[in-house]
């Protein structure tokens, strides 16, 4: 990757009128894990976001619960998927997903050195709200590495505006309250936090959390500027699917975004008259 | 990678308030504790730090929990000299008799302070996480008592050792939703309780059962069980010629039961003394680290994957331990050790036969600790020493009529 940072780069997609789409997958699932990950790429991934595995993980569902056990049950390790990721040479930015003891339990400082050596240029930390991000913030912003924080359905007002300000790369809206996993439609929830946080920032708003399916996606970037598609893709390895088969699910939601919500947020800004945010 | 030298506490470890107080609006003790939950749980934790704030300084509340404690749960719980031991030990062995208190143990007084607040705050569930059953079933007391619906998480490991319990929870009019997830026990039942409380924090109170999790519950927890430490302080004060015990010893799951205790005695010259299960010494065995939105010793491996404990005792069965422990232990005012489970098992047999007491197996350790110590240098002859018997043992006869 080039030395562009995560926000840079996903601001000059969203600006030439992109739908973000980033999918994820759990770290070391499979041997050919990595596969995956350059499927996603291929199939128009525009950041790929990779999950540290943690023993337990206090917002996720089953599934990602599952693909974690799985992947600890191979005898992963955060150091040996940081190798692996840093010897694969994708052409998208990756961002690492994991919890706040694997983060502290190497150090900050180290772990983010680590991240950026192996070439990550982001990093979401879900049990670490900002109130509690200091020094981690300090070293992400060191090691060159985007910090990104969650805005949920239930921020209120004041804090929504300090994690607009202090997250980068970009901000990740959590749809629902609850946690990871699919869901049958996009709760009303969704709308609201993306609305609230594009009244606050120009940093690029990610939706995540049970966006399942081409037609959720694109009813999340009417309102936000992209997704984060992570348990519905992990049950279709955990059920065997290979990277082919998963980068053409990717490659579904890719060209409903390209073909159903571009257009759209193209006429939206020009009506609206802000296409320079 | 390195090896910490850097810790999320580092922030604020210069907040350095006096012990055991108010661990204020970062919710640290020392550089323990914090608020390490999602984004959603934020709000949810802001909203009852201002209630219990709230309620705690209002003398009516107070008065109303003082008054459900004695009327309902048969506090003061007394303190009973064990004479007979204490004559085999050759030191004063006082037992602070939690296992008197209504359904058998020490957590029915957080219970019923966290199920007022609960109710005063406009909640109309309690959800909650248990491992030897004795909190999920004050949590289903106190919602039978205050009509609040009770959901418990317990890990099916658990659900087979204590079955009695289960079955006490359901009698009482709780759901109680077994966890197949990591090694089925306390551990994954609290992380069960925690997803669960993200989709419902609007109607749910989670009602914690130890002083573990994200801030304000460490705090809060400790708050509804310091009667124990203060009841003790006054009864020992009149038992005893010298005031005060030299030893103070409470057995340490998340480490309620002490918190509780020791609060009554932080300020006096005793010596406070933790006994945490040898398969669960966290404190001994672990190293700082985040489990369940807390920052303290947790056990873990080189890379920050939580290890199981392995305890004979379901309610010591934790990986981590509250984080005021941890801090307490940083300043030197308290000290933690650890006793096996054959040790425990033992402590059971002796104080049943000596005394007509049978403990809990939790409480035991606290026992087994003074067993094992008197006599020595560490507890020397002609010593006073107060046991916190957290819990009666009815729940543990099943399990211990199994024992090879
Ligand atoms: C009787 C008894 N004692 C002690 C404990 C441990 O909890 P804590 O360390 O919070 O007092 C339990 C927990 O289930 C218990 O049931």
């Amino acid at each position: 990757m080039t030395e562009e940072s995560l926000e840079t780069y996903l601001r000059a997609r969203r600006d030439a009128g992109r739908a973000l789409l980033v999918p994820y997958v759990t770290g070391g699932l499979t041997d050919d894990w990595l596969a995956y990950v350059r499927a996603y790429a291929d199939a128009g991934a525009d950041a790929v976001e990779i999950g540290l595995p943690f023993s337990d993980p206090m917002l996720d569902g089953g599934t990602i619960q599952e693909a974690s056990d799985r992947a600890l049950r191979r005898g992963v390790t955060p150091d040996r998927l940081l190798d692996e990721i840093a010897s694969a040479a994708v052409e998208v930015p990756l961002v690492v997903m994991t919890y706040s003891n694997i983060v502290f339990r190497a150090g900050a400082k180290a772990f983010c050195a680590r991240l950026a050596e192996a070439g990550v240029s982001g990093l979401v930390v879900p049990d670490v709200p900002h109130d509690e991000a200091g020094s981690l913030s300090v070293a992400a912003t060191a090691a060159g590495i985007d910090l990104v924080l969650l805005a949920a359905p239930s921020t209120p007002p004041a804090r929504l505006r300090s994690i607009a300000e202090e997250s980068r790369g970009f901000i990740y809206g959590v749809t629902v309250m609850g946690t990871t996993g699919e869901r049958a439609s996009m709760p009303d929830s969704a709308r609201s936090v993306a609305a609230r946080l594009r009244e606050l920032t120009t940093r690029p708003v990610l939706l995540g959390f049970g966006i399942s399916t081409p037609e959720h996606a694109v009813e999340a970037c009417r309102h936000a500027d992209g997704v984060v598609v992570a348990s519905a893709l992990m049950r279709r390895v955990l059920d065997g699917a290979t990277p082919a088969e998963v980068g053409s699910d990717v490659a579904a939601i890719r060209r409903a975004l390209d073909t159903q919500v571009t257009a759209s947020a193209d006429a939206l800004r020009q009506a609206l008259g802000n296409e320079g945010r | 990678m390195s090896l910490v030298l850097w810790g999320p506490g580092d922030d604020l470890a210069h907040r350095h308030r006096s012990i055991m107080d108010d661990p204020g609006a970062a919710g640290r003790f020392g550089r323990f504790g914090g608020r390490f939950v999602p984004e959603s749980l934020v709000p949810a934790c802001e909203e009852l730090e201002e209630a219990f704030r709230d309620a705690w300084g209002d003398p009516t509340f107070r008065a109303t929990l003082n008054q459900t404690l004695e009327l309902y749960a048969g506090r003061p719980t007394p303190v009973t000299p064990a004479l007979r031991l204490s004559a085999e030990l050759g030191v004063t062995l006082l037992l602070k008799r939690e296992d008197l208190a209504h359904t058998g143990s020490h957590k029915i007084n957080n219970v019923l302070g966290q199920a007022l607040l609960a109710r005063r705050m406009g909640k109309t569930r309690l959800l909650a996480e248990t491992g030897a059953g004795q909190h999920g079933v004050a949590t289903a007391t106190a919602g039978a008592l205050l009509g609040l619906d009770v959901t418990v998480f317990m890990g099916e490991r658990d659900m087979e050792r204590q079955a009695l319990n289960v079955f006490r929870m359901r009698l009482l009019g709780a759901e109680v939703i077994g966890v197949s997830s990591g090694s089925r026990t306390l551990k994954d039942a609290c992380n069960e309780a925690l997803r669960h409380w993200v989709a419902s924090a609007d109607d749910a109170h989670y009602c914690i059962g130890s002083v573990m999790g994200p801030h304000p519950y460490p705090w809060l927890v400790r708050e509804f069980q310091r009667v124990i430490g203060e009841e003790a302080r006054g009864q020992c004060a009149s038992l005893l010629p010298c005031g005060t015990p030299d030893v103070v010893v409470a057995c340490v799951g998340g480490g309620s039961n002490a918190a509780g205790t020791f609060a009554g005695f932080v300020d006096t010259p005793a010596r406070l003394v933790g006994v945490e299960p040898a398969g669960g010494a966290a404190m001994t065995a672990g190293e700082p680290g985040v489990l369940h939105g807390f920052y303290s010793h947790v056990l873990q491996d080189e890379n920050g994957q939580i290890r199981e404990a392995h305890s004979v005792s379901a309610g010591l069965d934790y990986p981590g331990i509250g984080p005021e422990h941890a801090h307490l232990a940083d300043l030197g005012r308290a000290s933690y050790l650890s006793v096996t489970d054959d040790e425990a098992i033992a402590a059971v047999a002796r104080l049943a036969r000596a005394e007509g007491i049978l403990p809990a197996l939790e409480s035991a350790h606290a026992l087994a600790w003074v067993l094992r110590a008197a006599g020595t240098p560490e507890l020397p002859p002609g010593s006073t020493v107060l046991v916190t018997l957290s819990g009666r043992g009815d729940k543990d006869a099943d399990q211990l009529a199994r024992l090879p």
